[in-house]
């Protein structure tokens, strides 16, 4: 096979591998009513779930970030939520000042 | 079809100082330029982000494609990596139904959830009347999406000139919006516990099972903050 055809090929098996899961949802979300039972506990799955993924991000990473010192990352992690707590939640901050600091700190 | 107020205002989250766009713009620029180094044409690597739209999983597949797994082997570590979108999804389309909304729209617009575009518009979707939140999500998601295929562009382009510190500038950015995110939502003492327990649970979890760590510490986590009895004795 073509290495393009592959490249393809492995495309479209990643969109519709992460599709399914999207899908499935929706499908199960059919039945479900907001105010029940069932829908707090997927709340609280999804949040801890998207928790335990951005501390994996930060302690292991899998990108770029492998390259940089675990010190470095909680350093610059601990800075950015202090500024992002003392300006009133202002989120553009400290994204821009986490890009800022590891990029001369690493 | 579409009400298109609501559509707008969804749309008008990607500006001000709450706006994803930088975080999203940092780390799909770092994937252009990922994809490019892996030997991925332009049309491609924008192909993926659309269709795909889901960073783990799109960083999972240029890996295994540049350790040559195979096709079965890309399938099975992509839905694992991504099968967070499923419970994402569950806890999300409740709050979004409406019986006048056709259903084709709930099935669509599924596409555009990733953590971003959730966390904002579980953050947001009170303030919007229930009838035509669907709409809202649809403008947050489809903005959400542009600038992740615009930002892949951009980074596909501007590959040669970025170095390793920037690469690793760049990859910080996407965790500290998250986390910032997340703490902003710590409105109740239950989703406080769910959010910390998964932080806690997540790595160390890691060290024993990197596959299935994230799905274990979400599920275990999630269901303590479930159990614990909240204000009024309610679960």
């Amino acid at each position: 096979m073509e290495l393009s055809d592959n490249i393809i090929l492995i495309i479209v098996v990643t969109s519709v591998a992460t599709f399914i899961s999207r899908f499935l949802g929706v499908l199960t979300a059919e039945k479900i009513n907001e105010k029940s039972t069932i829908f707090s506990w997927f709340n609280y799955v999804a949040y801890s779930i998207l928790a335990a993924l951005i501390a994996r991000m930060i302690i292991f990473p899998a990108s770029a970030l492998q390259d940089s010192s675990l010190i470095i990352r909680l350093f610059v992690v601990s800075i950015c939520i202090a500024v992002f707590i003392y300006s009133k939640k202002n989120l553009v901050l400290p994204t821009v000042l986490s890009f800022v600091l590891l990029t001369f700190l690493a | 079809m579409i009400h298109f107020k609501s559509y707008l205002k969804g749309l008008k989250s990607l500006v001000g100082i709450r706006s994803p766009a930088l975080a999203l713009a940092c780390s799909f620029i770092a994937l252009g330029a990922l994809f490019k180094q892996a030997g991925f044409n332009l049309q491609q690597s924008l192909a993926s982000s659309f269709f795909t739209y889901a960073l783990p999983g799109q960083l999972v597949m240029t890996e295994s494609f540049l350790i040559g797994a195979s096709i079965i082997n890309i399938f099975l570590s992509v839905w694992l990596v991504n099968f967070r979108l499923y419970p994402m999804t569950v806890a999300l389309v409740p709050v979004l139904k409406h019986k006048s909304q056709p259903r084709w729209k709930y099935y669509l617009s599924c596409h555009f959830i990733a953590v971003s575009s959730w966390l904002i518009v579980k953050d947001e979707y009170k303030k919007i009347d229930k009838k035509f939140r669907i709409d809202f999500w649809m403008g947050i998601g489809s903005g959400t999406l542009a600038a992740a295929v615009f930002s892949t562009y951009l980074g596909y382009t501007v590959s040669d000139y970025l170095n390793q510190n920037m690469m690793i500038g760049l990859a910080m950015v996407n965790p500290v919006y998250f986390l910032c995110m997340m703490i902003g939502a710590m409105a109740d003492v239950k989703t406080r516990i769910a959010i910390i327990s998964g932080i806690i649970l997540g790595p160390l979890f890691y060290l024993v099972s990197p596959e299935w760590s994230i799905l274990l510490a979400g599920g275990i986590g999630g269901t303590i903050a479930f159990l614990i009895k909240g204000k009024n004795g309610t679960i």
